[in-house]
């Protein structure tokens, strides 16, 4: 069997395929389908300096091939993070990615503060949730403010720092750039395109968000897309996520630049996808000959 | 194991009223786990979710679904042959709680009244009151029908059974039952949970919700809830639920 271990910014993971942010909670629940040291890591629901409650429901509906959803970052807040999640967490044998959230810069730095004290393994710098009034995207959306943010909560930081963006700009190149230049150690993306669905005997949103975030394989070929995009254009590690759901998916997000993978959204179809998608990536491996995953990462030629 | 996503055998699945579906699947490791009141995810083939369907009744081989004919996801699922395997994550969520020696009613309106089979089952002498629209979409009455269960037929426009609402025989057997279970509508449980909660008597009411994952890790199936100290709080139907004490839930 083929070794599927990557290396992203230092930190070792067992295999390229981490759970997406929110759509695995602190892990318990997929735990009863699989040991968690089946993925390379997990990046955990997005946590904020406070409890959040969340938005009303409903808050997922179904579109072609995807969702959209509108949780609202329901969070209980880094403090009980740190205390009831993540000890538990540190003994499933995988690696361990906080994913934060803030209202104003100041929060950031002062989770950045509170995790770098603790054994997670990494930080996930949530700068692009469509689904809060304030926190999150407003950050992500022009290079001064992706600069800005990066730049502060890297001083704050002494893990490794992965900023997670937005799709939903005019160009995500130029924001990875500011990114990579304000001190992040590697790139996550995409977090989700806003989206909408209406009930059309109601007139009403299905979500009570009104807008939403897509995800699902909707928008695997944006997603592929945009990584290409910004591999092309920085020089630290990607970690390739949006709309992976089989293995030849993995594999065309690896050859696209992304080091390593996030799936989300292939779980609530298939909650043994982390598994099936592993043994798929370490059998085309055997079958072609490839070493190591990161022989794979970029290596698509483009025409 | 809790839970499990398998795959299951179709051994029937029939039109038993207009556009409602009767579907007996088998897995001997699954249904033997099905407690009354918890619900299956159904994996319906081309779509991204799966959807959730109360356990209407379970043996040590087989569970059995009850669902109507909505979109398009429980109209593929109402084409599935006898015979083809579907893939099913179950069992799931809280279900009702019952205690041995209390005198239960289980009230369920329209396709709220499947779950009310299989916990109906678990008491010696239960009051079951079922409610409909009209008599085209009357189901499940001969199964509850058995030794020591006092069934109520209710349609609101009188075309079976009493023309009343379930609350109406609800009220008059108020002073013989220690607890409610219920299921259906919600005006119907907020009528219901109003009545208990104005009388003293307990009130377990299954909710639903839109959900993705089905079992707590993705927190889209929110439901209000009111605490103890008066403030608010979402808990969510897939884990927490579906089966809720009718006095946390903010209607
Ligand atoms: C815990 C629980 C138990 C249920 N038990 C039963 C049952 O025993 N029998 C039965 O007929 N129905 C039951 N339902 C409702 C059933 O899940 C929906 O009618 C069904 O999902 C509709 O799917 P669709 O593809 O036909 O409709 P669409 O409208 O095409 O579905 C689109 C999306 O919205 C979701 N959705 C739409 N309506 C509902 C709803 N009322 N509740 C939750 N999700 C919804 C679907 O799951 C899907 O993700 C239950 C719901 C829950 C939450
Ligand atoms: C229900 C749900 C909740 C999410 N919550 C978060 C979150 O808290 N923080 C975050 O950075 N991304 C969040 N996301 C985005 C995912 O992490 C991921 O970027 C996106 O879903 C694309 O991947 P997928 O198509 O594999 O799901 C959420 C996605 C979903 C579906
Ligand atoms: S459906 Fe995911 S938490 Fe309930």
């Amino acid at each position: 069997m083929a070794d599927l271990s990557v290396n992203v910014a230092g930190v070792h993971f067992n295999s390229p395929l981490i759970a997406a942010s929110g759509t695995f909670g602190f892990g318990h629940e997929y735990s009863e389908f699989f040991k968690l040291s089946e993925l390379g890591g997990i990046s955990c629901k997005g946590i904020t300096l406070k409890k959040r409650l969340g938005n009303p429901p409903p808050r997922i509906a179904e579109t072609p091939s995807g969702i959209i959803n509108a949780v609202g970052l329901q969070n209980p807040g880094v403090d009980h993070f740190i205390e009831k999640d993540l000890p538990w967490l540190k003994e499933q044998g995988t690696v361990i990615i906080a994913n934060i959230a803030g209202n104003t810069s100041e929060e950031y730095a002062m989770m950045a503060d509170k995790l770098s004290e603790t054994d997670v393994d990494m930080i996930e710098l949530n700068i692009s949730c469509p689904n809060v009034k304030s926190g999150g995207v407003q950050f992500g959306t022009s290079c001064e403010s992706v600069g800005a943010i990066t730049g502060l909560v890297r001083k704050h930081c002494t893990k490794p720092l992965v900023v997670k963006l937005s799709p939903n700009v005019t160009d995500i190149a130029e924001i990875a750039k500011s990114a990579e230049a304000a001190g992040a150690d590697a790139i996550s993306m995409i977090n989700t395109l806003t989206g909408m669905r209406i009930d059309i005997e109601t007139q009403r949103p299905i979500i009570r968000n009104n807008t939403g975030g897509l995800s699902g394989p909707a928008v695997f070929p944006v997603a592929v897309r945009m990584v290409w995009q910004v591999a092309n254009a920085i020089n630290i590690p990607i970690i390739g996520m949006g709309g992976i759901s089989k293995w030849q998916d993995a594999v065309e997000m690896l050859m696209a630049g992304a080091a390593a993978l996030q799936i989300g959204t292939c779980m609530f179809t298939d909650p043994y996808a982390p598994v099936k998608i592993n043994a798929g990536i370490s059998e085309y491996m055997d079958r072609k000959g490839i070493k190591s995953v990161s022989e794979i990462t970029g290596s698509v030629s483009p025409w | 194991m809790k839970y499990d996503a398998q795959k299951f055998l179709v051994i029937k699945n029939e039109e038993i009223a207009s556009g409602i579906f009767d579907m007996w699947v088998e897995n001997r490791d699954i249904s033997a786990l099905a407690k009354p009141g918890q619900f299956a995810h159904i994996l319906v083939p081309g779509k991204t979710l799966r959807r959730p369907i109360s356990i209407c009744d379970a043996d040590k081989s087989c569970l059995r679904l009850v669902y109507q004919v909505k979109g398009e996801g429980t109209e593929i699922l109402s084409k599935i042959k006898k015979g083809e395997k579907i893939d099913i994550l179950a069992p799931l969520g809280r279900g009702f709680d019952i205690k041995k020696n209390k005198k239960y009613c289980f009230i369920g309106g329209g396709i709220g009244v499947p779950p009310m089979l299989y916990a109906s089952k678990q008491t010696e002498k239960p009051v079951v009151i079922t409610g409909f629209r009209n008599k085209d979409l009357v189901i499940l009455q001969g199964d509850f029908r058995r030794d020591n269960c006092e069934l109520y037929l209710t349609t609101d426009d009188g075309t079976l059974g009493r023309k009343a609402f379930v609350t109406d025989v609800l009220k008059e057997k108020l002073n013989e039952i220690d607890e409610v279970c219920a299921c259906g509508p919600i005006p119907m449980l907020r009528a219901i949970s109003q009545m208990c909660n104005e009388n003293d008597i307990p009130c377990q009411i299954s909710l639903e919700e839109r959900m993705g994952c089905g079992i707590g890790a993705c927190l889209v199936c929110a439901c209000e809830v009111r605490r103890n100290d008066g403030t608010k709080d979402y808990v969510h139907v897939c884990k927490d639920g579906p089966v809720f004490d009718s006095k946390e839930v903010v209607f």
